[in-house]
């Protein structure tokens, strides 16, 4: 007994009986997870979401198939088909696949004739290239006039919170007021008033749209940014707070350098969740007013007004309803479950 | 909480009267009076009409005639049709206030069950299927729900009659306009009551052995349900545009499709009347709203 007896209570420690640890066991220790970017975390996160990836795929051939479409099919979405040269009277509301009387002999002849793939309309021009233009127009409308919201919501939100106290006061009672308009009903009023007064005859990509459509972009970009402006701005007044603004600003950095470089970056995630939702309800409002008949100008078809014009018919050709209507519900869910999906993924606040 | 309320007021008084001022000079913007028509009247009528109507006045007078007018419960009278467009008003909205309500109602009473026995049944098969319904719902918009119930019930199946002055059926344009808001509540009404469970006092009676029933009824549906006011007037918005084209599509003559019908006909003193009228009603029910959610949650704070 050369060593003196432990105290039984004692917590030193005998060293003699410790094992040294083999080198997978350290390896083992090792909690480092590999270093990652905010966003490729991000993305991971979104590929991991099978919901999203669903809607990513569906937005991708939805894509390919308006891209690819009109190059393929032989019909343009304002022409009335005809045989040779001869218009083809008989060809109104084909069932998908049927062909006309005129076309069947021209085939029998030997002729070639592409298939209507979604029948034809009541004035005789192929749907399915229609609805494929319909689809272009919503999906059209729906980006730009996000972008509208994106761009003033951004820039408003970002100058009120920076700059705080009475011009924040003040940009904010504007923002107040304008998010009690009931904004369906001022985008009606407009396209009401625009559709009379505006001529966008000498605008090239506007005139085919028409005056609705210009007067739907201008009512977005007066009334919808309300919320991005809002958010922006909340998630301004915390960032401003941070050192780094402080360090920015005692060496001399402009406001709108700071906003820029050192705000804007740290809110994308917050800008860019807003954006992806505010797609589907663009798409929505262009429908809803489409199917008014205060949508683009005829004959440029889209989604709602061709559900609309289907209703006439509804009884004999209920196909033609259902497609634009699956149509709009498809890319309003793919939009709906991207952008929930890019809030899982992305906000920094729902992360446990 | 009078100093909230003051504010709110006065809030909603402005945004009723910038909605008046855009109606009254977006319709003033459009080219041509309303009796230049094909059949020019004698300079003589034409000047009668317009001292009548106060179109000799210069705009911004006419505008506050014009105020003056609405004040009185005036509207004027329809371009087209000639009538009292006040008359018009109060009739078919009778209409259209009825359809709305049970839509109402019918969103709040399942959305709120369905949203509570999601959020109980967390990620199991009924919260699954509630969702699943949910999310679906929301990317419908009114008038593909109100065109395909037609063409199923009505045209296909034959179940209901379509609408008539003598056969008038709610269900469908119920369903129609309900569906959207009620899956908005059920989301809304999942996300607090899981809020909600998870907060102590949730806990502390659980623990003290309060029954299921009355800790899901007393403690925590009760303080679930404060968002979900919030909402009602966005719902109302929401099932006011909706009647539009929902009232369009069964050809039910409430105030919806009297105004559809106004915006194809040019009717523009009935576009004008209509839409004032919508949105006065649209904000004092957010205005009522918002006040009631102060009154019932004292936990927010009044800046």
């Amino acid at each position: 007994m050369d060593t003196p007896k432990k105290n039984l209570l004692s917590t030193q420690l005998d060293l003699s009986k410790f094992v040294k640890a083999t080198d997978e066991e350290k390896r083992q220790a090792e909690v480092m997870s590999e270093s990652t970017t905010f966003f490729r975390d991000g993305m991971r996160k979104l590929m991991k979401n099978p919901l999203a990836v669903g809607s990513i795929i569906v937005l991708a051939l939805i894509l390919i198939l308006i891209i690819f479409a009109p190059m393929v099919v032989p019909y343009s979405y304002e022409e009335i088909l005809s045989v040779n040269g001869v218009r083809d009277t008989a060809a109104k509301n084909l069932a998908p696949f049927e062909y006309s009387k005129m076309e069947q002999a021209f085939i029998a002849e030997g002729g070639k004739v592409f298939p209507h793939i979604m029948g034809t309309d009541e004035l005789c021009r192929d749907y399915f290239i229609r609805v494929v233009y319909g689809t272009r127009v919503s999906l059209f409308v729906g980006i730009f006039a996000s972008l509208v919201v994106l761009i003033v919501g951004v820039l408003y939100g970002a100058i009120s919170g920076y700059a705080g106290g009475k011009t924040d006061l003040i940009m904010m009672r504007i923002v107040d007021i304008i998010y009690s308009l009931p904004d369906l009903l001022v985008i009606i009023l407009l396209s009401v008033v625009l559709r009379e007064t505006l001529d966008l005859t000498s605008v090239p990509l506007l005139s085919d749209l028409g005056t609705n459509m210009v007067s739907l972009f201008i009512v977005f970009g007066l009334l919808y940014w309300v919320g991005m402006a809002r958010l922006v701005r909340a998630e301004i007044l915390s960032i401003k707070e941070n050192e780094y603004i402080l360090a920015a600003r005692s060496i001399g950095a402009k406001p709108g350098h700071i906003i820029w470089t050192h705000i804007l970056p740290n809110c994308i995630s917050v800008i860019i969740i807003a954006t992806a939702l505010q797609i589907p309800s663009a798409i929505f409002t262009e429908s809803y007013l489409s199917f008014l008949g205060l949508g683009v100008a005829l004959p440029m078809p889209s989604l709602g007004s061709l559900a609309n014009a289907a209703r006439q018919g509804m009884q004999s050709n209920p196909l033609k309803l259902v497609l634009p209507a699956t149509m709009i519900c498809l890319v309003v869910l793919a939009f709906n479950l991207l952008g929930d999906g890019l809030r899982d993924a992305f906000d920094p606040k729902l992360k446990k | 909480m009078a100093k909230y309320a003051i504010k709110r007021l006065i809030l909603a008084v402005v945004s009723i009267f910038i909605i008046c001022a855009i109606t009254f000079f977006a319709m003033n913007a459009i080219p041509g009076g309303p009796f230049n028509k094909e059949k020019a009247a004698t300079p003589a009528v034409q000047a009668v009409l317009e001292e009548r109507f106060h179109l000799n006045e210069p705009v911004g007078k006419q505008f506050l005639i014009y105020m003056g007018n609405l004040l009185h419960g005036d509207f004027g009278i329809s371009l087209k049709t000639g009538r009292d467009i006040w008359q018009t008003i109060s009739e078919s909205f009778a209409v259209s206030a009825r359809i709305g309500f049970f839509a109402m109602v019918i969103a709040l009473l399942i959305g709120i069950v369905m949203g509570s026995l999601a959020a109980l049944f967390r990620n199991k098969l009924p919260d699954r299927l509630i969702v699943f319904f949910s999310t679906l719902a929301t990317a419908v918009p009114s008038f593909v729900m109100a065109s395909l119930l037609l063409l199923i019930f009505c045209i296909q199946l034959k179940l209901i009659p379509v609408w008539s002055t003598s056969n008038q059926n709610y269900v469908l344009p119920v369903i129609a306009l309900s569906l959207y808001p009620m899956a908005y509540i059920t989301r809304l009404t999942k996300t607090s009551m899981l809020d909600v469970l998870g907060q102590d006092y949730v806990r502390t009676a659980k623990a003290k052995g309060v029954s299921w029933y009355s800790m899901i009824f007393k403690h925590a549906l009760r303080n679930a349900l404060i968002p979900v006011i919030t909402y009602v007037g966005p719902m109302t918005a929401s099932i006011m545009t909706g009647s539009l084209v929902v009232e369009t599509i069964f050809t039910i003559g409430g105030l919806g499709s009297k105004f559809v019908e106004s915006i194809t006909n040019r009717d523009y003193t009935m576009i004008m009347g209509t839409t004032i009228f919508l949105a006065v009603l649209m904000v004092l029910v957010n205005l009522l709203s918002d006040l009631v959610y102060k009154l019932v949650d004292p936990r927010i704070k009044f800046e």
